[in-house]
């Protein structure tokens, strides 16, 4: 017999860190990483309302989200191989330059 | 909806105290996962804590009854998406973070402001939500019901959405691919 | 039935199915040895106990007492706990895979020969055999060594782009059946067609093309010959498991024949109709003889895993990649729309 608001805070604390990790860190896969934290916090919600108005798209829509968050980090982490390739670094303080 | 006598609405006693103790730990997990990402230095370490968090919300989605949602969460999310992080992180190596300016900067920025903004948002959220208590497996998510709501009612997304998939697997192939082996590829047709 | 009764049974269900999970790994393991050595002519083991019976204790022995190297220059949380989890998932898919009936249980009611029936045991499974994936991606990247890197990083590259093929192949099966659950698979298998041939998925179902997906897909995913390049000898020295040894090396070893003999029992399952066969007799033999029958197929899947060991050569990795990806890729794919082509146009 959990409250509702308990799942909201929950997601919302997910959420929270993935923007802190957003912006403190500086190695751009944990950047990535802190952007599929966010999603997934989102996706709690989606379910959590879900289960509180008995409305089963609420779970048909996280699908959609995992769906786009896959092609996201599949094209994301290939611009990512390709960034190393060139710069050799991953540290994004320093690819801040268009000139290599 | 009248119920016999001496039954409760949500559930006995155990169930709901169940549900909250699951609740609870699972919950932990997630949180001290999510923070243990932002706290190590590697990203191999932050991509496992990663796992760990998607692993705990599946127990969540389990939770509210959201069986296939979290089926998908785990074969998908944990099982495919980090694989391919883990896999990448390991490819090129790169190794921890170090110190720099203008990661302290964020970080004597960044988390403070994070905080004071998520504290207000989960203040205004419990305090006006007008939520109900949530049952254990409030909303069954039966893959019969829920292939019903996908092939009907949001099919075009659900089409949409392959294509998508289309165009990142070819935009990821041309991306992540060495410039000589495209020469190679136009040279050979 | 009461919760105490439930709980108590549970417990035994669990003890007594891993108790015959691990010793049926140990005696995989023997046949294996025994089989392959028939087929290049030689004995097998022969010396410890008749016929070699008691060589999988002495191995165990073996292992228990050799020395327990950590090299220094492993990153130590991620080398220990690789193992655990290649066993870990390795042994805990078992626990949805059903070997019988239900049975009476003393004190009342009764339950399934299987340790959990979920509605989604399939999809747990897949998820299971994807989380199996980290153990041979942090075993090669915590060893810190270059044959181990380059064999974990083929063997998740291997393991992850054969599980599509795996799972593709069985959504014919899940048309066929209309459920999730294991049970309810092999409940839809009962029965004969044209008088005596079985209503098996393999047969009925004429979902053989799937099960010739399956059956390549498990090799692949297993690390089994044909697809065994990133663990082979001659290869990559011993590939993600190079530096580990003793007790460590033997978790990775009993991992992957549990993983075999947990495909062996789902292909079972899936395409060969589980537990039927006929049954008579007093109540006791009525339990038992289905788990007799379901045994029967799985011996008859592990043998065939063997005899497919002994007989071929290996893929070279980019040949494995293009099979997995242009071959087995599209023909299930091509399975699962006439599947449902037909199923839709029946109905």
């Amino acid at each position: 017999m959990v409250p509702l608001s308990y799942y909201l805070v929950l997601s919302g604390i997910l959420f929270a860190c993935g923007v802190t990790g957003f912006l403190i860190k500086r190695n751009i896969i944990t950047i990535f990483m802190s952007i599929e934290l966010m999603l997934n916090g989102v996706n709690l919600s989606f379910v959590a309302f879900a289960a509180q108005w008995h409305a089963l798209s609420g779970q048909v829509f996280v699908f959609f989200v995992m769906v786009v968050a896959a092609a996201e980090a599949a094209v994301g982490l290939a611009i990512i191989i390709a960034v190393f390739r060139t710069r050799e670094t991953l540290n994004v303080d320093k690819v801040d330059l268009l000139k290599l | 909806m009248k119920l016999p006598p001496g039954r409760r609405r949500y559930g006995s006693v155990t169930e709901n105290m169940l549900h909250l103790v699951l609740f609870s730990v699972f919950g932990l997990i997630c949180v001290a996962g999510a923070i243990n990402l932002l706290v190590q230095t590697h990203p191999i370490n932050s991509a496992l804590s990663l796992v760990v968090v998607m692993g705990s919300l599946a127990v969540e989605y389990l939770l509210l009854g959201a069986e296939f949602v979290a089926a998908v969460q785990v074969i998908v999310y944990a099982g495919a998406i980090m694989v391919l992080f883990v896999f990448v992180i390991m490819l090129l190596n790169a190794g921890a973070e170090e110190r720099s300016k203008g990661s302290i900067v964020a970080l004597m920025l960044g988390v403070p402001g994070m905080l004071v903004g998520s504290i207000l948002t989960a203040w205004i959220l419990v305090k006006h939500s007008g939520t109900q208590p949530v049952a254990l497996g409030a909303l069954p998510g039966h893959p019969k019901d829920i292939a019903q709501l996908l092939f009907h009612d949001f099919l075009l997304p659900f089409e949409v959405t392959s294509i998508l998939v289309l165009i990142a697997i070819m935009g990821s192939v041309v991306l992540a691919s060495r410039p000589e082996s495209i020469e190679k590829t136009k040279k050979e047709n | 039935m009461s919760l105490t009764t439930f709980i108590i049974v549970s417990v035994i269900k669990i003890a007594i199915v891993l108790f015959i999970l691990l010793t049926a790994v140990a005696y995989t393991v023997w046949l294996e040895r025994k089989v392959v050595g028939r087929m290049q002519n030689r004995w097998g083991p022969t010396r410890v106990g008749p016929f070699g019976l008691l060589q999988p204790a002495a191995d165990g022995i073996k292992f228990l007492f050799k020395e327990d190297l950590t090299p220094p220059h492993v990153y130590k949380p991620l080398y220990i706990a690789a193992p655990i989890i290649a066993v870990v998932c390795a042994l805990t898919s078992i626990a949805v895979i059903p070997f019988g009936n239900w049975v009476p249980v003393p004190g009342g009611g009764s339950t399934p020969l299987q340790i959990t029936d979920i509605n989604i045991g399939l999809l747990v499974i897949l998820g299971i055999t994807s989380i199996g994936v980290y153990g041979v991606a942090l075993s090669g990247w915590s060893s810190n060594s270059k044959y181990s890197l380059l064999g974990g990083l083929r063997a998740s590259a291997q393991m992850v782009s054969y599980e599509i093929a795996l799972g593709l192949s069985l959504v014919g099966v899940l048309i066929l059946s209309g459920s999730f659950s294991l049970r309810e698979i092999v409940a839809a298998q009962s029965g004969h067609f044209w008088g005596f041939i079985p209503n098996w998925n393999i047969f009925r179902g004429c979902q053989f093309i799937a099960f010739f997906i399956y059956l390549m897909a498990a090799y692949a995913e297993t690390n089994r010959i044909p697809f065994d390049l990133p663990e082979a000898e001659t290869e990559l020295v011993a590939g993600y498991h190079t530096e580990y040894s003793a007790m460590k090396f033997a978790m990775f070893f009993m991992a992957e024949y549990a993983n075999m003999i947990t495909v062996a029992c789902l292909a079972s399952i899936l395409f060969l109709g589980g537990w039927s066969g006929p049954v008579g007799g007093p109540p006791i033999v009525q339990a038992i003889l289905p788990v007799f029958w379901f045994v029967l197929r799985v011996v008859a899947f592990l043998f065939v895993y063997i005899w497919v060991r002994g007989t071929l050569p290996r893929f070279r990795y980019d040949q494995l990649m293009a099979f997995g990806w242009k071959f087995l890729l599209p023909l299930s794919i091509a399975n699962l729309v006439v599947t449902a082509l037909v199923v839709a146009l029946r109905a």
